[in-house]
């Protein structure tokens, strides 16, 4: 219902690959259990080191040091049942410290000096550029958690997080379905996420018939805090009489200020709702949510989740962290999936080779923690379903929506004129993450 | 043949699910499942019904106490807790409260139980509910409230409700399509003298109307745009003010440290933070202890924080600064070390996440003032910094001790001549700047993240404002911040945000070029010195 209608087309290949998936999947566990059972409890052997790339210091510690605290907990129950291949695994935690050239630093030296077989790790989207030329030098692998724009497919990297049509514009299509929303402010941070995925936005929405004068764009620096006059001038926006709502891809710290100040100012939900893409239940803990209510977030997980596979992550987290207070979220879960489909190809492939493992990822498929299986695509990123939640008065998210099925990523984004022929697969013998349909070429777009 | 097409039919209606029939004719089913489309169905045919129950259960669902148990039974939950089964008003035993599900709403459902619930309230006993129950049915404009409306509107005897209700009642009329030419000329007056964003907004959107009517709105439109121009101006200013204040809270302590002392202190922003800190563990020590004055608790953080920070900013100051007096480059690099490792201690102890301080009641919330939005917290904090400049002022110039610290910064070897412990001096006047930031950290935790970060989004600023306004002079600080806010608030609709910033930091560029001195340079022989 949500994946927007020329996706079909253009990833006929991609329905290929599930259906390969679907077999590759339903052969991978039995070879898995066996191998975990012939393991035996106790793993011996040189470990196997996972390296975790998450800043633990500087302005994302606040988003990241959760995501290294959930590694450890993955990895500790994964050596609890009996390891991997029979050998332990040990977690080589860096911390990059919120500075980027450090983040390609430290990848190095995990991948040059740990020889770690694989790497989890990044959020913001400046972090994740910066180690990808390290990753495909040294031929690594590196498992990204984060929704982030797309327009990116690299065979060592696996991005376990959305892409902007598994969240973004199913989003938006929600809004325009249950809402009636016809007039937009898509607000933004100043930098490479909300400047792409504003653009696939703008271009989505003209292409749905919005007009041009429908359309406010905002951007404001990061950790922007006095938000007074634009919350009026998205106020004097949304009163020209047709339903308006907010998209908004205002990151990190900024994000209390904002919601602080529509609280403040009266700007209520069911007036003109505001859809955020990096608000998570981790954000929303530090405020008083109750003048919120109704403003909406999309993501592929809600810590509200009612299926028992959520019961029992957010059980054993609670029981791993030492606080039952403590929050799930959305990259959390990404981890979650990500760790498992590591596991299971590194079962299938029979060794921790980078190349082997690249290859056997293609077609893994995991249970998620929204209900389902998610399988890995052969452009890397994986299927999700797509859920839309209002924040509720505890700081959590009542589900108002979910996609029936799954959703496939399109990292090359079809809204978007140079992106538009370009898909990624890197299964033999085609392997090429930007490859040209129309000029049938490997490269990225006609010059 | 008839009496086997009536079987059918019976063996029809026996096979229709239970709970689609249970929905026809009782719509609190609707309530029960999770269906949002039901749910709104079901309060428009409630507010409609006359239902003596329906009022206290559709206040129930808009303050978060419906409850639906796994049958379907749904039961009102008191402030104390007590549940009492929604339908029969019978108190229920043996009920497993926790065990029950909370009815939640979406957005649409939320909408039609504004209107709803606006309606069934027009008669009120308090004129506050009515007032509000008119602006709900005003933002809903569903037509069944009409009728009820007209009748409150002959009933009402308070005459400020009676214009709100005026008010939606125009609205009601300009959307519905039945009215005259001439009432619906009536209702655009009464919209164009409401004159805000919503009766633009409702003008803004009439089509299909006679030409009238039309022109008469396009005319309102253009006179609400016109009027909404200049309050516009006025908001701006207080927007400004606002943002000032803030920068005054945060650079004040600076333009004792920096300004007096001459103390390039990067820790500075931290000490922000660790005032903001110091009102989390307050309100978490007093939610614990003493929940019924949690409204007083930013009364009693002041106080604390200038105290906790103050203490840090004396301990800085013995333990590092004063070996670093005259070393204006080794000073900068060890306080930046100092704000590196303040921000990881705190990130140690209380997490990288945000902390939760909340606001108390009187500071939440908006109030109108002719066209523009006050909202109260930012109130608060330009008054707040209104009174802590005016406090910091009288401390420099009518205490002794404000007479001390001026004398050592102006002749350290004449006041030590004249019997003045300068070392102390030096640590109590780092102190009150330290501390004075502490407060401003109390005001910052009101409007921004309670993270580890704080400071450093401020330290930057702080800088700017003292240097701007003139180096030592605390008039010159007060004056500089509110120039800055004024400027940036003009500047941020015009250019956007990014280049708002940008553009001031030009400006500032080229005026310390000009006046290297800052606004209200000190003058005299201090300067040498």
């Amino acid at each position: 219902m949500d994946s927007p209608e020329p996706s079909l087309t253009r990833r006929a290949l991609g329905g290929l690959g599930l259906a390969a998936a679907a077999l590759a999947a339903t052969a991978a566990p039995v070879i898995g259990a066996r191998r975990a059972a012939a393991a035996a409890k106790a793993p011996s052997g040189p470990p196997i080191k996972v390296g975790v790339l998450h800043s633990l210091s500087g302005t994302m510690a606040i988003s990241e040091t959760t995501l290294k605290d959930v590694m450890l907990m993955l990895i500790a129950e994964q050596n609890k049942k009996g390891g991997l291949l029979g050998r332990p695994l040990e977690a080589v935690v860096v911390d990059p410290a919120s500075n980027w050239p450090l983040f390609a630093e430290k990848a190095r030296a995990l991948l040059a000096q740990d020889k770690c077989a694989a790497v989890f790790g990044c959020w913001t989207s400046v972090s994740r550029k910066s180690v990808l030329p390290v990753f495909e030098e040294l031929n690594g692998i590196l498992f990204y958690p984060v929704q982030y724009e797309g327009q990116e497919c690299s065979r060592n990297v696996f991005y376990t997080g959305a892409a902007p049509n598994q969240q973004a514009i199913p989003a938006v299509d929600y809004l325009m379905r249950e809402e009636g929303v016809k007039r937009w402010v898509l607000a933004g941070t100043d930098y490479v996420y909300p400047r792409t995925t504003n653009q696939i936005l703008e271009a989505y929405l003209k292409a749905k018939g919005v007009a041009p004068a429908d359309i406010m764009i905002n951007y404001t620096p990061f950790g922007h805090s006095d938000w007074q006059n634009i919350v009026a001038q998205i106020k004097a926006f949304g009163s020209a009489g047709k339903k308006t709502a907010v998209v908004s891809t205002i990151n990190g710290d900024a994000n209390v200020p904002f919601y602080k100040e529509l609280g403040n100012q009266g700007l209520k939900a069911t007036d003109i709702p505001v859809v955020a893409f990096s608000v998570g239940e981790e954000e929303l803990a530090g405020m008083d949510t109750k003048p919120l209510v109704g403003h909406l977030a999309a993501w592929n997980y809600f810590m509200s989740v009612d299926t028992s596979e959520n019961k029992s992550f957010i059980k054993a987290w609670h029981e791993f962290i030492k606080n039952p207070k403590r929050t799930s979220n959305d990259p959390m879960e990404a981890h979650f999936v990500g760790f498992n489909m590591w596991v299971k190809a590194v079962e299938k492939a029979g060794s921790t080779d980078h190349d082997a493992v690249i290859d056997a990822m293609i077609g893994i498929s995991v249970p998620n923690l929204s209900g389902g299986y998610s399988a890995m695509m052969p452009n890397h990123h994986i299927t999700k379903p797509v859920l839309i939640g209002e924040i509720q008065g505890d700081g959590q998210f009542n589900i108002v929506s979910q996609t029936p099925g799954l959703v496939v990523a399109q990292e090359w984004s079809p809204y978007v004129a140079e992106t538009k022929e370009l898909i990624g697969d890197w299964r033999a013998p085609l392997s090429c993450g930007n490859f040209n349909v129309k000029t049938g070429k490997c490269g990225g777009a006609a010059k | 043949m008839a009496r086997f097409a009536a079987r059918g039919l019976l063996l029809l209606a026996l096979l229709l699910p239970a709970a689609a029939r249970a929905q026809a004719d009782d719509p609190y089913a609707a309530f029960g499942a999770h269906d949002y489309e039901a749910m709104r169905a079901a309060i428009e045919t409630l507010s409609t019904s006359g239902d003596a129950r329906a009022p206290a259960v559709l206040s129930a669902l808009q303050s978060g106490q419906l409850r639906v148990g796994e049958d379907g039974t749904l039961y009102l939950r008191a402030a104390d807790g007590t549940l009492r089964e929604a339908l029969s008003g019978a108190v229920a035993t043996g009920v497993d409260g926790a065990a029950l599900k909370e009815v939640r709403m979406n957005n649409a459902v939320r909408r039609a139980l504004d209107g709803a619930l606006g309606g069934l309230r027009l008669f009120a006993g308090d004129p506050a509910t009515r007032a509000a129950a008119a602006e709900a049915v005003f933002k809903g404009r569903d037509q069944a409230a009409l009728p009820a409306l007209e009748r409150a509107i002959a009933k009402e005897t308070d005459a400020g409700v009676k214009s709100v209700m005026a008010q939606a009642h125009a609205a009601l009329i300009l959307t519905g399509g039945t009215a005259s030419e001439s009432d619906k000329l009536a209702a655009i007056a009464v919209l164009r003298a409401r004159g805000d964003l919503e009766a633009s907004s409702l003008l803004a959107s009439l089509t299909g109307q006679p030409v009238a009517v039309m022109s008469a709105a396009r005319d309102a439109l253009t006179a609400i745009q016109r009027q909404r121009q200049l309050w516009d101006i006025a908001e701006s200013v207080f927007y400004g003010l606002s943002l000032g204040s803030v920068l005054l809270l945060a650079a004040a302590g600076l333009a004792i440290t920096f300004g007096v002392m001459g103390v390039i202190n990067m820790a500075h922003g931290e000490m922000v933070m660790l005032g903001a800190y110091t009102t989390f563990v307050v309100q978490e020590t007093m939610r614990a202890h003493a929940p019924g004055l949690i409204g007083a608790s930013l009364f009693v953080a002041v106080p604390a924080a200038f105290l906790v920070a103050g203490a840090v900013g004396i301990v800085i100051e013995r333990g590092l600064i004063r070996f670093l007096y005259g070393r204006p480059l080794e000073t900068l690099l060890a306080t930046w070390g100092l704000s590196l490792i303040l921000q990881q201690v705190v990130r140690s102890i209380f997490g990288p996440s945000n902390r939760d301080v909340s606001t108390p009641a009187w500071m939440s919330g908006a109030f109108p003032l002719g066209g523009l939005t006050i909202t109260a917290n930012r109130l608060t904090i330009i008054v707040f910094a209104a009174l802590v400049f005016t406090v910091l002022m009288l401390a420099l110039r009518r205490t002794a001790l404000g007479l001390r610290m001026r004398a050592v910064t102006q002749n350290r070897f004449m006041a030590a001549a004249m019997g003045i412990r300068t070392p102390w001096i030096d640590a109590l006047t780092f102190g009150l700047g330290s501390g004075v930031a502490g407060i401003a950290g109390v005001a910052l935790s009101q409007i921004d993240n309670v993270s580890p970060n704080l400071g450093q989004s401020y330290i930057i600023d702080s800088f700017m404002v003292v240097v701007f306004g003139g180096v030592g002079n605390l008039w010159g600080t007060a004056l500089g911040a509110l120039t800055l806010g004024i400027v940036n608030k003009f500047l941020e609709p015009l250019a956007g945000a990014v280049l708002g910033k940008i553009a001031v930091l030009v400006l500032l560029i080229i005026f310390i070029q000009r006046r290297p001195r800052g606004m209200f340079p000190l003058k005299g022989r201090a300067v040498e010195a």
